[in-house]
């Protein structure tokens, strides 16, 4: 019993932890009003980067570097096309994911079925070893810890620092903070960039430690539910978390049910993750004034200086 | 430095030549990427872009590949311009797919007369009743149509692939993930006998002529583009906006389905697990590329037809992967949405002035 509580936390924190670091880039991008939809091209940039670079030098700090540098790239082409050109936001995002897709496929066509260093876990002395709150604490792969830290100094950064009230306000209302002096444009521009580099590393998490293997489309639809995600928690990153773990504990559900043999075909089982975002977005949208009151006034609207 | 400045109306010119500089850029850019990989540009973009067009059956393999994009690119035009986003169009393709499939299965000794009508009625039928789904979600719930319907594409290709690995996998098929083949009476009829010019070729303009008649000139299509245009005036002119959302999706998700039954009769005389190269994804640029107007939507559609025959003709000839076929489309997009600045704005070379005036 003990042991089967142990492996869904642990589970559950692997299978949560590409949703929260992809999620906690796009709560920022949302928070400046912009809505990228190009997660899912981002993150598989940044896989395939992430997978390419490890396999080729062995080195892992420099793989993760390269998948940050990925999404990046991805991500600032975003930015120049909806905030330089002013292109249509949705339009872009579906852009950069169809981009996405066949590049990462391209690239990874000579990477199929071979194998990279994977991202090795952290073994503490003592603490590692205690029973239950060793395995379940102490014994992860530091982009675990990562992503729960990243996640906790965004919340801060927005409720605690003046950055991050510039940031909300741009969000709320660009014209004001324009007025006020503030460099909508290239704030827009930095919150964009910070959200690619957190898609390729989520992407780079898949490929060098979930799945520890490069596969076509092999983040399956992860982008999408990030983005599900943001909605899911109102914008707010402590309900950031607790989606990701919920998200997270349904795809590991899927896979645990799938290896337990029951008499459920598992095809059904592999859609239940996105069967249960749909139901979880309708639950969470159906409360209008909740979303109205927390959702950052200016999304998806272009700005552009009157003078 | 380049410096934009606003139109006082948008271009029509660049409305209709941006897809041209586009596709001028787009095939630059990959002639680029081309050389970056060592390969020879100009023959290389010429393989993908030329070449399959003077192929033998070129222009009949064009035919097919682009009777479901420019069935699906016509629904999202309609979809799009009511600011409706179904980007889902894949699964009502593959629900649409299946149900004509299952049908054609139950009835292998129906003659065509029967079996073909119900066929595509059943098909627009899964993909009403799929995209339904998601209209429903959103005019009852508020839930985001973006991510709901792109959910419903996953579940709906795992439902394809529970259904062709269980209850319509054919028996005699040594374990294949496929169902039998259908009936020739199920595959409908050809316009050229023995090929797979199926008759969804000639109704694909037949419905764009229609979008183009509902959309430019009839009450339905105004109310769709105030709509989309200016959703307040939409509200305070006493039109539905549920009603309307019903309607982009209906329409949406019914060509869809319908392009998802053609495909599985008129191509692929069965189900399996990959019945579509992701023609729901690219109908989407397929919409962009014609300017949302289903008269555009027509060309768009044969260009991004062409792109997949590109694509295998890469793999053939050059030995590259399919893939590119991808990147090509994504670029495109890329190099449309950035040339369509141009319809609201002039592009200014000016001297710059004074450091810092940046917004």
């Amino acid at each position: 019993m003990i042991e089967l509580l142990i492996n869904l936390i642990v589970s559950v924190m692997a299978a949560a932890t590409p949703l929260l670091l992809a999620a906690t880039g796009e709560l920022i991008v949302e928070k400046v009003a912009v809505l990228n939809l190009g997660v899912e091209g981002m993150m598989l940039m940044g896989a395939i980067a992430g997978f390419a670079v490890a396999h080729e030098t062995g080195n892992l700090p420099l793989a993760l570097l390269a998948a940050v540098a990925a999404g990046m790239a991805l991500s600032y082409l975003f930015a120049v096309l909806t905030l330089t050109l002013q292109a249509n936001q949705t339009a872009t995002g579906l852009a950069l994911t169809i981009f996405g897709r066949g590049f990462s496929a391209l690239v990874g066509a000579g990477y199929v079925g071979i194998a990279a260093p994977t991202i090795p876990k952290i073994h503490l002395p003592i603490l590692s070893d205690l029973p239950f709150f060793g395995p379940t604490l102490f014994n992860y792969d530091p982009i675990i810890y990562l992503a729960l830290a990243l996640l906790a100094g965004t919340a801060w950064f927005l409720t605690k620092t003046h950055a991050g009230l510039i940031l909300r306000a741009i969000g709320d209302q660009h014209d004001a903070a324009h007025v006020l002096g503030y460099r909508v444009i290239r704030i827009r521009y930095i919150a964009v960039l910070f959200g690619g580099a957190m898609a390729g590393l989520a992407g780079a998490y898949m490929s060098l430690s979930y799945t520890p293997l490069w596969a076509q489309d092999m983040i399956a639809g992860r982008g999408w539910v990030a983005l599900a995600l943001v909605t899911f928690a109102a914008w707010r990153p402590f309900w950031l978390m607790i989606g990701a773990w919920l998200f997270g504990g349904m795809m590991y559900l899927s896979l645990y049910v799938q290896g337990l043999g029951v008499p459920i075909p598992s095809a059904f089982l592999s859609a239940l993750p996105y069967l249960g975002t749909v139901v979880v977005l309708v639950l969470i949208s159906r409360d209008h004034r909740r979303i109205r009151l927390h959702r950052p006034a200016m999304l998806g609207r272009p700005f552009q200086a009157s003078s | 430095m380049l410096k934009l400045q606003p139109r006082q109306s948008p271009s029509p010119f660049w409305s209709w030549a941006s897809p041209i500089l586009a596709l001028g850029l787009t095939a630059f850019i990959a002639g680029g990427i081309f050389a970056f990989m060592g390969r020879p540009p100009i023959l290389t973009v010429y393989t993908f872009l030329i070449s399959p067009l003077f192929a033998p059956n070129g222009i009949a393999s064009l035919a097919v590949k682009a009777a479901p994009l420019i069935m699906m690119g016509v629904g999202l035009s309609l979809a799009y311009k009511a600011n409706v986003w179904n980007i889902g169009t894949e699964g009502q393709f593959t629900v649409g797919a299946i149900f004509a499939g299952a049908l054609a299965l139950a009835l292998p000794d129906a003659p065509m007369w029967v079996i073909f009508p119900a066929e595509m009625l059943a098909g627009i039928i899964g993909g009403i009743l799929y995209a339904l789904i998601v209209a429903w979600l959103r005019t009852s719930f508020n839930a985001n149509e973006i991510l709901t319907s792109l959910m419903l594409a996953y579940i709906a290709q795992y439902l394809l692939i529970y259904l062709v690995t269980g209850p319509l996998r054919d028996p005699m098929g040594f374990g294949f993930p496929q169902t039998a083949l259908f009936s020739d009476e199920a595959d409908g009829p050809r316009i050229i006998a023995n090929t797979n010019l199926h008759f969804g070729i000639l109704l694909a303009p037949v419905v764009a002529a229609a979008a183009w008649m509902v959309l430019g000139h009839t009450v339905l299509g105004f109310q769709l583009r105030v709509l989309g245009q200016a959703p307040r005036a939409a509200k305070f002119a006493g039109f539905s906006e549920g009603k309307l959302v019903w309607l982009a999706m209906a329409i949406s998700g019914g060509l869809a389905g319908l392009s998802g039954m053609f495909e599985v009769t008129g191509t692929q005389g069965q189900l399996s697990t990959n019945i579509s190269p992701g023609y729901g994804f690219t109908a989407i640029i397929v919409g962009f590329l014609g300017r949302l107007n289903p008269a555009g939507v027509v060309p768009a559609g044969l260009l991004l037809a062409l792109t997949y025959l590109g694509g295998d003709a890469a793999q053939i000839n050059l030995g590259l992967s399919n893939s590119i076929t991808g990147i090509f489309q994504g670029i495109l997009l890329f190099c449309l949405l950035g040339s369509d600045v141009l319809i609201n704005n002039r592009l200014l070379w000016r001297r710059r002035v004074a450091a810092g005036g940046r917004a």
